[in-house]
């Protein structure tokens, strides 16, 4: 493989790029590199550049070897696929899988948690399993089991699911001009499996990429997030008469501390650190002056139409957008 | 008790009110150019939303403003943002957030 991945990157300009921003991982550049503004830029770079189409910057483990050798040979992949066939379909597949790793660690306790207060509420193993695999939305089905459970009316348990949930609206406006190219199935099957988590991956590894290997990872990130959020509530629903505490191990930690890993990535600017912590006061407020579930939602419009209507970001975000290697314009949303 | 056509109702409603606003403006906006101030705003937002979804996490505690010394989720995001800025690695950070509220609760007996 060593040698294939070579090969690609010698035929092709668009290889040699690839290895030579690989060459560097993003990780390395971080400690001891002075300030945080220049490690940020430095940690930003291979991404960036990157209309890499298997860019795991983010992803996690194996990005640095692994995030070299398939990104080469699939953004050469004409030249590759004689003598490797479908190899950069199942590194695609591959990688895919390894970035949805940090969410399958948070996903199995949740869906644990979710199993047993589902079977608690009256609600039989099935119709767990039927929400989790239907549905697929972790605190909107948490907060429908407490609902059913306390004897709401179904009306009221899918009018609140409705609430909870309608934040993806704006996640899905988010990523919709990376997926231009894909057509409507594909948009429509990538929606069904879109949550917080898978959301928050993909808007650090996608670039608006269209080739069959990056859509590979992006499918195979999604199906493993889910395989894992029914697994765990299978976990849950067959385990309920256990009620296992999961206190101890910290896994009641493990959702927060991946929207830490998350958001730290999407503060590259001032503009966006400013916009994260408005969001995160107004959410506080909201959530405080009872608001009830809208304090996501309502915390995300007000500091993104602050943060955008400010002219301080601007000229950065000029910059960043003509910097943008394959030059869609206003088309990337970031 | 709800009955099995009850069960299914309430996960067919939960599952399109889920849906629509998950596909809707991917179908909507993904085919024709974006507005250029809407795309400023939509950039915006993927930091702010995680910024939205976590702050609650780490500061309300049963629904009061809770920024105390025993706030054993807030403590755990010192490592945890450490971790993150250093490694870059989302895996590790969360593995050393779990840790670090496991070692909180074992060894200083932190709620």
């Amino acid at each position: 493989m060593e040698d294939d991945g070579r090969m690609c990157d010698g035929a092709l300009p668009y290889g040699e790029r690839q290895g030579a921003s690989g060459a560097k991982t993003p990780g390395e550049g971080v400690p001891g590199d002075g300030t945080a503004g220049r490690s940020w830029a430095g940690h930003e770079g291979p991404v960036r550049q990157g209309s890499a189409p298997l860019s795991s910057a983010h992803a996690g483990p194996g990005r640095g070897v692994s995030g070299h050798g398939p990104t080469g040979c699939g953004g050469a992949r004409d030249v590759c696929r004689g003598r490797s066939g479908d190899a950069p379909l199942m590194q695609g597949i591959g990688e895919g899988v390894r970035r949805a790793f940090p969410i399958v660690l948070g996903y199995v306790p949740v869906g644990f948690a979710f199993g047993v207060l589902a079977l608690k509420s009256g609600i039989p193993a099935w119709g767990a399993l039927a929400m989790s695999l239907f549905v697929f939305a972790g605190s909107g089905q948490l907060i429908a089991v407490g609902l059913i459970g306390g004897g709401a009316p179904l009306a009221s348990v899918v009018l609140t699911t409705f609430v909870v949930n309608l934040r993806h609206l704006l996640m899905s406006a988010a990523l919709a001009p990376r997926l231009r190219d894909w057509g409507l199935l594909r948009q429509a099957l990538f929606s069904a499996e879109m949550t917080d988590e898978t959301f928050a991956v993909h808007v650090s590894t996608l670039r608006g990429e269209a080739d069959d290997p990056s859509r590979a990872a992006v499918f195979a990130c999604n199906v493993t997030a889910h395989a894992a959020w029914v697994g765990g509530s299978a976990l849950g629903v067959f385990c309920s008469t256990l009620v296992a505490d999961v206190r101890p191990l910290g896994l009641d930690y493990a959702l927060a501390a991946m929207f830490i890993a998350l958001l730290l990535p999407q503060c590259r600017s001032r503009a966006h650190l400013f916009a994260a912590l408005v969001a995160g006061a107004c959410s506080v407020g909201f959530a405080l002056s009872g608001a009830g579930r809208w304090n996501v939602m309502l915390a995300t419009v007000c500091a993104a139409t602050l943060v955008s209507l400010l002219p301080v970001g601007k000229t950065s975000t000029t910059r960043e957008e003509m910097g943008t290697p394959g030059g869609e314009g206003g088309a990337h949303a970031d | 008790m709800l009955t099995d056509e009850q069960i299914i109702l309430c996960i067919a409603g939960m599952a399109t009110v889920t849906y629509l606003p998950r596909v809707l403006p991917m179908a909507l906006l993904a085919s024709r150019p974006l507005n250029p101030a809407l795309a400023r705003w939509l950039g915006f937002v993927p930091a702010s939303v995680l910024a939205a979804l976590l702050a609650p996490d780490l500061l309300l505690r049963d629904g009061a403003l809770h920024v105390a010394a025993d706030n054993l989720y807030l403590l755990a995001a010192v490592p945890t943002l450490l971790v993150m800025r250093f490694t870059g690695s989302s895996f590790r950070t969360v593995a050393a957030g779990m840790a670090t509220v496991a070692a909180g609760r074992l060894v200083f007996g932190l709620p």
